[in-house]
């Protein structure tokens, strides 16, 4: 894997460097500490070169090259300060303000812009272009982007981004010189998953978020890092805030995780934490909810939890639970006795005898050394847009090859469908199918489990099948795992891994459900468990904990509010298994408190005191309790071994993401997504916006 | 011997200042030295004002009451582009912004907490539409302290009131910015 990399040596404003061979000029001054501007330039797109403002002298060259499209050679000499260079930028930077407009007061971009900087650093202080200036019809770019056109200087790194890495061909550029315009085809609105990724990438402010367009500066917001909890990839994000209410989420950059991408529901769901946001604790009587203090809802729960045998009670966590409050109320569920308790909402079939059973084992930065991929019943590219986005990079230009069992869908790349039943797994697993063939000569295959595959009626025969598939064929060598469980829930990994499930002989979520509508289990406790079949609890005592007042609120007897996953602390472990922390940007509206301070207060008024008394109380446990928590920074993965396979009976599954701007209560809440939702549908209804 | 020749010269120096001292007091001499003074200002010409009946002239460059202009139209002309509010640095202004409904960029809030304001003008130095300016008023007594946090409706009809003035003024200043 590490080829000795050829290093050419190059001298750059008369000091000698050593640069790997294959960089461009641009990249070796880089390396060299020494500043270039930029515009189309990016590191992760394709070399477009047609911005010219990174020109540098490169001495035996009559002109200055464009540095970012110029490979470096050995001995080459760059000059980067030179008169000629300087002249160069403030020349180019003079002719892209000639049709730029200066309507920085009003432009959302105004404090953050390239063009601003840049200018100020290198530009000349005033212009000579004394004739009208161009000016752009805007376009339709759906309910996210909001265009202003007359400010494109064409760096096309919009158009770059949806045709390489989003894999949406929507954005092109038309017409040739000053004619030139960047639009979507056929003015529809742009569908994709990544598109929120164009507003970072455009360097003026000629694409800009539309849920923010005006509402505050860029100086005047407060940068808190956090965690993603949208998908199960844990998208690391910077959470802009101002007066306590969220004003915008940005991604950071990390290669481990996203790149420095993120998905359109990770981005724009934000305005969901400001609407039906449960602010006080409620109880029904007489089928209404009242709202009441703290105290009388803790007497009012533990009332009806007392009154029930201990097999009477029941607990369910939700997708963004983190992984505090779901071990808090797993400590809690132990000490009052009940044993019914799941963090599989969907009831999806997940060992977890090892850390390895349930993972995403390959890690997402390792899927670019992978050569053959086999997704099975998964829609991974709105289950993990992320994701999806580094397995179409692989497919691009590290050679991946890409097979799909399954409902179909589209994955943005070429995939090689083998049907859409699942019992052609059986098929692969015993050779007969001509797909094994190619899985025998793969040298680092992986395979990745849908959570909808493994939620099916015969998701064991599923999961198991393709655990003899990947010990068979060599999924799993020396450091290599190719086994991969792709989760489409934040929680869920960090559920597992403290054993938020089934006790022995304990309920899982589908019996706890049908037992409750038996009336045998006459409590449920849920921690924001909105995804479930709320009828099934019509004659049961619920208890709901949570941020939204979503579909399980409406039914609930006792309402506790709690904090969402940007007003708390909070553990939140990602698909591949790799735990990460969310940080506070605001406080949690009105009487809304952090999870597990609920769990907890509630425990005491049981009569069954949780031993914690601070976050760093129930962090050191975990960290004791299991290995994986010791160490945030390295991913525990356990012992890989081997799982006897069931053959896969009934291969029929559905997808369990239909509506991808609506998958939980944060989503559901957010006006944003629910345009997006309208807009997929009908992407001309965007044009009156 | 020149030394206490000396001596005796002080001494007597000081017997001189002595008697001075006691003698002085009867001469009135002090009290005529002020009634010259007030005799001398009594020709002179007048300088104090008969305040609300009569003003001093300002310079056109003084930085009174705050006001937000409009365009000739009607228009208002601030685009909450938040300079000011940045570059206030008693951080007495607060801006919040949203698209109008034709789609322009306008403030739902423009506060200016008077108390806090210390006439420095930069505030109309940062404002690329001119629309935030302090005008020539400064007789803007008030009996509340609520009445002294001003809003963008206060500050819109500043600006109707004194559009002549706040006209003429940046009139003359123009050559000089």
């Amino acid at each position: 894997m590490t080829e000795e990399i050829k290093k050419i040596q190059v001298i750059i404003d008369d000091k000698e460097i050593d640069v790997p061979e294959g960089v461009t000029v641009l990249q070796a001054c880089e390396i060299a500490e020494q500043e270039i501007p930029v515009f189309c330039y990016h590191s992760k797109l394709s070399i477009a070169g047609n911005c010219r403002m990174c020109l540098v002298q490169v001495e035996g060259k009559r002109n200055p090259i464009a540095s970012c499209a110029m490979q470096a050679s050995h001995g080459m000499k760059i000059s980067t300060k030179s008169e000629m260079v300087t002249k160069a930028r403030k020349g180019n930077l003079e002719f892209l303000l000639i049709n730029h407009p200066l309507d920085c007061p009003v432009c959302d971009q105004g404090g953050e812009c390239d063009l601003q900087d840049i200018t100020m650093a290198y530009g000349p202080s005033s212009s000579r272009f004394k004739d009208n200036k161009r000016a752009v019809k805007n376009k339709n770019f759906g309910p996210l982007i909001k265009t202003e056109m007359t400010r494109c200087i064409h760096c096309t790194r919009c158009v770059r981004f949806a045709t390489e890495v989003a894999g949406a061909e929507e954005v092109g550029a038309f017409g040739r010189g000053e004619d030139m315009e960047i639009s979507s085809y056929l003015e529809q609105a742009v569908t994709s998953e990544l598109s929120g990724n164009m507003i970072d990438l455009c360097p003026v402010g000629a694409l800009t978020s539309k849920p923010y367009a005006f509402k505050a500066r860029s100086w005047e917001l407060t940068p808190t890092n956090s965690i993603d909890v949208m998908d199960a990839v844990g998208s690391n994000i910077r959470v802009d805030s101002k007066n306590n209410e969220v004003m915008r989420i940005l991604p950071i950059a990390n290669e481990a995780v996203n790149e420095e991408w993120l998905s359109d529901k990770a981005r724009f769901s934000y305005d969901g934490l400001m609407t039906q946001r449960l602010d006080r604790p409620y109880i029904r009587q007489d089928g209404k909810l009242k709202a009441v203090e703290w105290h009388e809802a803790f007497i009012f729960a533990a009332k009806e939890i007392k009154k029930h045998n201990a097999d009477e009670i029941a607990a369910l966590s939700g997708d963004l639970a983190d992984v505090e409050s779901q071990f808090c109320l797993k400590e809690l569920m132990d000490k009052i006795g009940s044993l019914h308790r799941d963090c599989r909402q969907d009831g999806a079939f997940l060992p977890m005898d090892e850390r390895c059973d349930y993972l995403f084992n390959t890690t997402i930065e390792s899927i670019e050394q992978a050569d053959h991929c086999l997704i099975v019943g998964s829609n991974v590219r709105l289950e993990a847009p992320i994701i999806n986005a580094r397995i179409r990079k692989s497919t691009l230009h590290h050679g991946l090859k890409v097979a799909y069992v399954g409902p179909s869908a589209d994955l943005t790349y070429k995939t090689e469908s083998l049907g859409d039943k699942l019992s052609i797994l059986n098929k692969i697993l015993s050779g007969s199918h001509a797909y094994a063939k190619t899985l025998k000569e793969a040298k680092n295959p992986m395979i990745i489990i849908g959570q909808g595959a493994l939620a099916s009626p015969d998701g064991e025969g599923i999961y198991k099948t393709c655990r003899a598939i990947a010990d068979k064929y060599g999924f799993v060598h020396d450091d290599w795992n190719g086994f991969n469980i792709l989760h489409t829930a934040a929680g869920r990994v960090g559920g597992l891994d403290i054993g938020f499930t089934p006790g022995e002989k304990g309920k899982d979520t589908r019996k706890i459900l049908q037992a409750a509508e038996r009336n045998e289990i006459k409590v449920v406790y849920l921690l924001g468990a909105d995804e479930i079949d709320e009828d099934a609890l019509k004659n049961t005592f619920v208890i709901y904990q949570g941020s939204h007042g979503d579909k399980a609120a409406h039914i609930a007897n006792v309402i506790f509010p709690a904090a969402a996953y940007t007003e708390k602390e909070a553990l939140y472990v990602n698909t591949e298994g790799r735990i990460q922390q969310t940080r506070r940007a605001v406080f949690p509206p009105g009487e809304a408190k952090e999870d597990w301070k609920i769990i907890r207060a509630l425990s005491e008024i049981l009569h069954k005191k949780l031993p914690y008394d601070t976050r760093k109380d129930i962090l050191s446990k975990l960290a004791k309790t299991y290995p994986a928590y010791k160490d945030f920074s390295r991913i525990e993965k356990g012992q890989w071994h081997e799982i006897k396979a069931i053959e896969v009976r009934r291969g029929m599954m559905t997808l369990p993401i239909n509506n991808y701007y609506q998958t939980n209560p944060v989503a559901r809440a957010s006006v944003t997504m629910a345009k997006c939702t309208v807009g997929k549908k009908d992407s001309k209804s965007w044009e009156k916006d | 011997m020149i030394e206490e020749q000396e001596l005796k010269k002080v001494d007597v120096k000081d017997k001189f200042r002595r008697i001075w001292a006691w003698v002085k007091p009867y001469l009135l001499l002090d009290l005529l030295t002020g009634l010259s003074v007030t005799l001398r200002y009594f020709f002179k010409p007048k300088v104090t004002l008969n305040y609300p009946f009569e003003k001093n002239p300002i310079s056109p460059r003084f930085r009174g009451e705050h006001a937000l202009r409009k365009y000739d139209n009607g228009e208002e002309r601030c685009i909450a582009c938040k300079l000011c509010e940045a570059v206030c640095p008693a951080q007495a202004i607060t801006i919040e912004s949203e698209p109008r409904d034709d789609g322009s960029r306008r403030a739902t809030k423009y506060d200016i907490d008077m108390f806090k304001c210390i006439y420095c003008g930069l505030c109309e130095e940062a404002c690329p539409v001119d629309a935030i300016v302090e005008g020539p008023n400064y007789e803007y007594a008030k009996e509340t302290r609520q009445e002294f946090m001003y809003d963008k409706q206060k500050l819109l009809d500043n600006g109707d009131a004194w559009e002549p003035a706040l006209v003429e003024r940046l009139k003359q200043e123009a050559p000089y910015r």
